[in-house]
């Protein structure tokens, strides 16, 4: 028996050094999502219904997607503020665009549809054109061009609508896409899901994706080896616009019309994301593949709270409580690790 | 090289032919930055298979003249021909095409990537951007391993000490089909066994015809390896000499404009008091154990050792900076309880970083900010929070002065002096307070041979004015010079402390070596070398 105990203790000593290990490979955050899941599953019965999970699976798609294109404007060492903005333009200008055809050619639906995205993602793109060029070109702070342009986006937007919602877009557009069900899952989830893999691959085998880190890592030394800085800067902000656009597509076909108040709080959301998934303020460090955990994350701690109906308005405050919190985390474990090599 | 080399012949038939041709022709070159005339008609040329050393002053405009061949500034006026053919609007990428490699003086690597990606960065194995790794990996091993440098090509660049970094700078240039090299002060952070590969290396691109630019103020490795040396000052070239027909003083007369006849000065040593007694002091990391020395006023106190033994990180530790594990450090003959920098400035010791930019300087700030940050709790700055402005700028007008910063002026932010000027702001810091124990760690990397005797004579006043110095240098020929007791420091622990007829090279050196051939737990046992005594 003695014996037997004696055994047991190492086990389990065993078994808490391997779970830290695990933990400290994996990180911090898969672990977190995993208890977050677990708890809600336990004491939130409403949590595992079939609607709120679709709706948390479209929640973090868009997401995803607006926060994979901010990670990478992040890990070139900016940040733009001006995703919201877009979110809303594009969502305005899309429906705009669809109805104006529509009305003109009723029958040229495809036509219709086609020429309303082009003219969405157009936006991101400009947007972003705008952005990246004014940071890479003018060196003007990324902080002071995304405001600026973030400032401009919505002005047009509100001032395209008036702040009244856009309808007048095609049928098939909003029941055969936006509220596609696709082999039992939602559409946006497909989207969300190619767009990271895209993402990823650019990020970790191709030129591009070792540049945009070269660059967030140490411009100077981009520069004399040879790296385009200019073009691969504006390029992470077109890209992200870009998304952010994509994002916006999502929402406005779901939803059914163009909306100027669309972006809610994505921005800040975009930006926390890709924080908590440890992608450096400071540039040069960041991987999707945690971003889109940490979006999944933030999207099932929102949905969390809605389910246990707690004001929305708090709702606002604790996401500012989780950004702060998980800037100061990532000080800490930056000055952690430099003690660490300094000694 | 090997492997460059018969690329380099079989790609370059028309030069090789035809040897007589120089690789780079430089004439009438300028640049001018805000302030300064960096270069002023510069006339510059390079052979294949020479070694042409840039020798001048800090500020002198080595670096520019490199950054303009390395494509990295473009020059407001002159002609660039290279490879007989002329070239303009140069962009680094192009230059890197075209066969020229810079090593850079403050480096040029991504410190969160590792090893293997700053290698190849801006030079990517790609078809239609999708990275080959396995080939960049591989060909990442074979130049290391070529080289003969110990790196990991996994490891990030940040977790490298400097001397590692300086390693990755020279593999990034040998890389691919190099036939200019650039060497930029490549041997201020190697140990002396890199250092004989480095020059090793050298000596074969030589033979194969590369041509090399390279940049030291070392008087010993100029000789060295140097076939012809051009002289800079001011931004002008005022000579191109043969480097067999020229003595060192004729040399450093030529760089400095005025004579100067000896490289150390003669130092008075006068003991006195002990001001520091380190005890038995072990370090946190283990990169320190068990020493104990002592420091005097009145003298300089060498420690020698070789780059990563642990002599950075001792006096690191004493000023605070670094965690210690155990034993006792006694100041002024107490005791001291509180390890952080600013109780120990208030206490009247002062460090000197050796790596400026990394922790001794805010490089957007002007010089008379980064001269006066350490002092601004005195009197002589601030009256309570408030600055006073005309004495901060007298003061550190004055101790620039003293310095013989270049230019010589206040202003101007410390991130457009050049690499020597910036080592000399961060001296003067130490001037701006009163400081009684002063803590040098490799004071004179990266700086000229006139600017290092000022540095020198600088310890000299200090001394004089009753200060203790404590000196840490792998620059062996300066700790022999001014030392007035040396301490060897290897594998972190204390071997020696030499004094008087002791202090010589083959002592020092024979400590380094000594337990190279025996294990470790033999040292004791070692024989113990001439004029040595174990401490
Ligand atoms: N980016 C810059 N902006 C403004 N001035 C600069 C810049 N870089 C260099 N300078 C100035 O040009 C002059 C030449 O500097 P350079 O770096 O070429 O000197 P150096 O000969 O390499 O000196 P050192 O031996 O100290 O490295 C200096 O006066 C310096 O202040
Ligand atoms: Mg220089």
């Amino acid at each position: 028996m003695t014996s037997a105990a004696l055994g047991a203790s190492p086990a389990a000593k065993g078994g808490a050094a391997a779970l830290g290990r695990a933990l400290r490979h994996v990180g911090f955050l898969p672990a977190l999502l995993i208890v977050l899941i677990v708890l809600l599953v336990l004491f939130e019965p409403r949590f595992m219904g079939m609607f709120n999970v679709f709706n948390v699976l479209r929640n973090s798609s868009a997401l995803m997607i607006v926060a994979s294109g901010q990670m990478l404007v992040l890990v070139v060492g900016g940040f733009d503020l001006s995703v919201g903005a877009v979110i809303a333009l594009t969502s305005v200008v899309t429906a705009k665009v669809m109805a104006v055809m529509l009305e003109a050619s009723p029958d040229e639906i495809p036509m219709a549809i086609a020429a309303g995205i082009a003219a969405g993602m157009a936006c991101g793109f400009i947007t972003g054109l705008i952005n990246g060029a004014c940071v890479a070109l003018l060196r003007i702070s990324p902080f002071m061009v995304t405001l600026g342009t973030s400032s401009i986006a919505t002005g047009v937007a509100l001032l395209l609508t008036n702040g009244i919602p856009v309808y007048g877009m095609p049928d098939t557009f909003v029941k055969d896409f936006g509220r596609a069900i696709w082999f039992g899952l939602p559409m946006p989830v497909y989207v969300s899901l190619f767009i990271l893999v895209l993402v990823w691959v650019m990020q970790r085998q191709t030129t591009v994706g070792r540049y945009i880190h070269a660059i967030g890592g140490n411009v100077q030394a981009a520069m004399v080896s040879g790296v385009n800085t200019n073009f691969y800067l504006i390029l992470a902000y077109t890209l992200c616009g870009m998304l952010a656009s994509l994002t916006s597509l999502l929402l406005t076909a779901r939803l059914g019309s163009g909306q100027a108040t669309m972006s809610g709080n994505l921005m800040l959301e975009s930006i926390a994301a890709g924080v908590i998934a440890g992608v450096s303020l400071r540039g040069g460090v960041g991987r999707v593949e945690m971003v889109a955990l940490s979006a999944l994350f933030l999207s099932i701690l929102t949905n969390a709270m809605n389910l246990l109906k707690i004001n929305s308005k708090i709702q606002t405050i604790f996401m500012g409580v989780i950004v702060v919190a998980a800037v100061a985390l990532d000080q800490l474990a930056k000055r952690r690790t430099r003690d660490a090599r300094e000694s | 090289m090997a492997e460059d080399g018969r690329n380099f012949e079989s790609s370059l038939p028309d030069y090789m032919s035809e040897p007589s041709g120089n690789l780079l022709e430089l004439t009438g070159i300028s640049k001018r930055f805000p302030g300064v005339l960096a270069l002023d008609n510069v006339d510059f040329d390079l052979r294949h298979g020479e070694v042409h050393v840039l020798f001048g002053e800090n500020g002198a405009g080595k670096s520019t003249l490199i950054n303009v061949i390395a494509g990295t500034f473009s020059p407001d006026q002159g002609r660039f021909l290279y490879q007989g053919r002329e070239r303009r609007h140069l962009t680094p990428h192009q230059a890197r095409v075209m066969g020229i490699s810079p090593v850079f003086q403050e480096f040029s690597l991504v410190p969160e990537m590792t090893v293997g990606e700053n290698l190849f960065l801006g030079r990517e194995r790609a078809r239609f951007s999708f990275l080959n790794k396995r080939a960049m990996s591989s060909k990442a091993r074979e130049v290391i391993a070529e080289l003969g440098f110990n790196l990991d090509p996994a490891r990030k660049v940040v977790t490298l000490s400097r001397a590692h970094q300086q390693m990755v700078e020279i593999a990034k240039a040998l890389l691919t089909d190099v036939r200019l090299l650039i060497l930029d002060e490549p041997t201020a952070s190697l140990t002396e066994a890199e250092t004989i590969k480095l020059f090793a290396l050298i000596d074969r691109l030589r033979a194969q015809g590369v041509g090399i630019i390279y940049v030291s103020h070392r008087m010993g490795e100029i000789k060295q390896i140097a076939d012809r040396i051009s002289v800079l000052r001011d931004g002008r070239k005022i000579a191109t000499v043969m480097a067999d027909a020229i003595s060192d003083t004729e040399l450093v007369e030529l760089m400095a404009g005025r004579k100067i006849d000896v490289l150390f000065p003669q130092v008075d040593h006068r003991p006195a008091e002990t001001l520091l007694e380190v005890s038995n002091l072990t370090l946190a990391s283990g990169i320190v154990r068990d020493v104990s020395f002592h420091a005097r006023a009145g003298e300089i106190t060498g420690i020698a050792g070789l780059v990563g033994c642990g002599k950075s990180e001792l006096i690191r530790a004493v000023f605070g900076l670094v965690p210690i594990a155990a034993g006792t450090v006694r100041l002024f003959g107490k005791e001291t309880t509180s390890f952080d920098p600013a109780s120990m400035l208030r206490a009247g010791v002062c460090y000197f970083p050796s790596d400026r930019v990394a922790e001794g300087l805010a490089l957007a700030r002007p010089i008379r900010e980064n001269v006066s940050m350490a002092a601004l709790d005195l009197p002589g700055f601030a009256r309570g929070q408030l600055l006073r402005r005309n004495e901060e700028r007298q003061t550190v007008q004055d101790i620039v002065d003293r310095l013989r910063l270049r230019p010589a002026q206040i202003e101007p932010a410390v991130g457009r002096l050049s690499g020597g000027n910036r080592q000399k702001v961060v001296l003067g810091r130490g001037l701006a307070r009163d400081i009684k124990v002063f803590l040098f760690d490799e004071p004179t990397v990266g700086i000229d041979v006139g600017a290092k005797l000022e540095i020198y004579e600088l310890m000299k006043t200090l001394l004089e004015m009753g200060a203790a110095i404590i000196l840490v240098s792998s620059e062996l020929p300066e700790v022999l010079h001014l030392s007035n007791r040396v301490y060897v420091m290897h594998h972190a622990q204390m071997v020696a402390e030499l004094t008087g007829a002791q202090i010589n090279e083959q002592a020092v050196l024979a400590c380094f070596f000594r337990d190279e051939n025996q294990t470790a737990p033999a040292r004791q046992a070692a024989p113990v070398p001439a004029g040595a005594t174990v401490a």
